[in-house]
């Protein structure tokens, strides 16, 4: 590592030719995420601390229903991209790759947890 | 992982206050951080007392000063004194700057000066800037042709020239770069603004033939992509250049030639 150049240690392994996919989805999820997160706030605002029967009927409906999946399965999705760029940005080696892995079990997790939910609530 | 705490040998402590000139009416106090590494010892901040009634008005001249007149064992860089060199930028009253153009009537209270941050020191205001220039020549800072070269110049068109204004004028000083906390985690896979803007500077130009070369290199989740905005390479650029605005036309030409 001492004998290394200065320009050996620039070029590391060299450009991975990659990320521009990772940034796109990004900008994509972010710009679903401005338009269903007024409609799922909208939708589920309402219904915290309503009655039981409300909530399954206004869920049951195909359109709500659809919304709240979409949000779901569009904001986990955004949500791991930036969590693994956090990761990037303050753990290193071993770690790192540790922590990507848990935090993509978490996000794909939770979405399938929430999916689950409202299917049970709809149907 | 990044290290919120200095580790021991780096923690800086209170140095020597030097004595005050005598006579003078007009003073101003100077806290300094000083770093020798042949004694052992920690960092520490000195204080300095500069009669400003015989002084200039940059804290470069106060620099100067202090290294004439009070303690010449001051180290540190500077050489135009009419920021075009690049070499006397520090950090002072928490900014990363250009002492020779840094006005003291513009620093309330003390002018506190500190090396660049998050860069190895080599003596008090000196860092070593070695990796920062391995990364500035690892982009290529050259025109790249393939076409035979012609008779006379290589012809650009005065709209085409105009693209280059504001990118051109980068003195390589690197406050961006060691202001951008991105480039503190991981300034050794992530380029920084300065080298990115110098990269922008010759994809944009339109006599430049590896324009696609040039993006595949920086294709990078490291290289380009730890870029976050955070825009504190435009606030403190001492020239009034914008590097983000430049790594976003970079991040727009990558996706432009996906869709």
């Amino acid at each position: 590592m001492a004998y290394m150049t200065d320009r050996k240690r620039v070029t590391g392994l060299g450009a991975a030719h990659s990320g521009t996919h990772h940034f796109w989805t990004m900008t994509v999820t972010s710009v679903a995420l401005l338009l269903l997160t007024p409609f799922f706030l909208a939708i589920v605002g309402p219904l915290l601390g309503a009655p039981h029967e409300e909530v399954v009927a206004s869920l049951g409906r195909p359109i709500p229903a659809l919304v709240v999946a979409a949000f779901l399965v569009v904001g986990m999705h955004h949500f791991r991209l930036g969590v693994t760029v956090l990761i990037e940005d303050y753990v290193r080696g071993l770690s790192r790759k540790i922590w990507i892995i848990a935090m993509t079990i978490v996000s794909y997790g939770l979405a399938a947890a929430g999916l689950v939910a409202l299917a049970q609530i709809a149907l | 992982m990044v290290e919120l705490a200095l580790p021991k040998n780096s923690r800086i402590k209170t140095g020597k206050t030097w004595p005050k000139p005598e006579g003078a009416t007009n003073l101003r106090k100077f806290q300094i951080y000083r770093w020798n590494p042949d004694d052992g010892e920690n960092p520490r901040v000195d204080t300095y007392w500069v009669d400003m009634d015989t002084c200039g008005p940059m804290v470069l001249d106060g620099l100067i000063k202090i290294k004439n007149e009070i303690d010449p064992t001051l180290t540190f860089r500077r050489s135009c004194r009419e920021g075009i060199c690049g070499s006397c930028a520090m950090n002072i009253d928490g900014i990363n700057t250009l002492a020779c153009i840094y006005g003291m009537d513009e620093i309330k209270g003390d002018v506190k000066i500190y090396p660049l941050p998050h860069m190895p020191v080599v003596k008090d205001l000196i860092p070593d800037l070695t990796h920062f220039y391995a990364q500035h020549a690892s982009i290529m800072p050259w025109l790249e042709t393939k076409t035979q070269r012609p008779e006379k110049e290589w012809r650009q068109s005065i709209e085409d020239r105009k693209k280059l204004d504001g990118l051109y004028e980068c003195v390589m000083c690197a406050s961006c770069s060691t202001s951008c906390p991105s480039y503190w985690w991981n300034g050794d896979r992530y380029l920084g603004p300065a080298a990115l803007l110098h990269a922008y500077r010759w994809i944009i130009d339109s006599r430049d033939e590896a324009t696609g070369e040039r993006l595949d290199d920086l294709e990078d989740p490291f290289k380009l992509y730890r870029c976050h905005t955070i825009m504190n390479c435009a606030k403190t650029c001492p020239k009034g250049l914008n590097p983000a605005k430049a790594i976003a036309e970079i991040k727009k030409m990558m996706v432009e030639r996906q869709l």
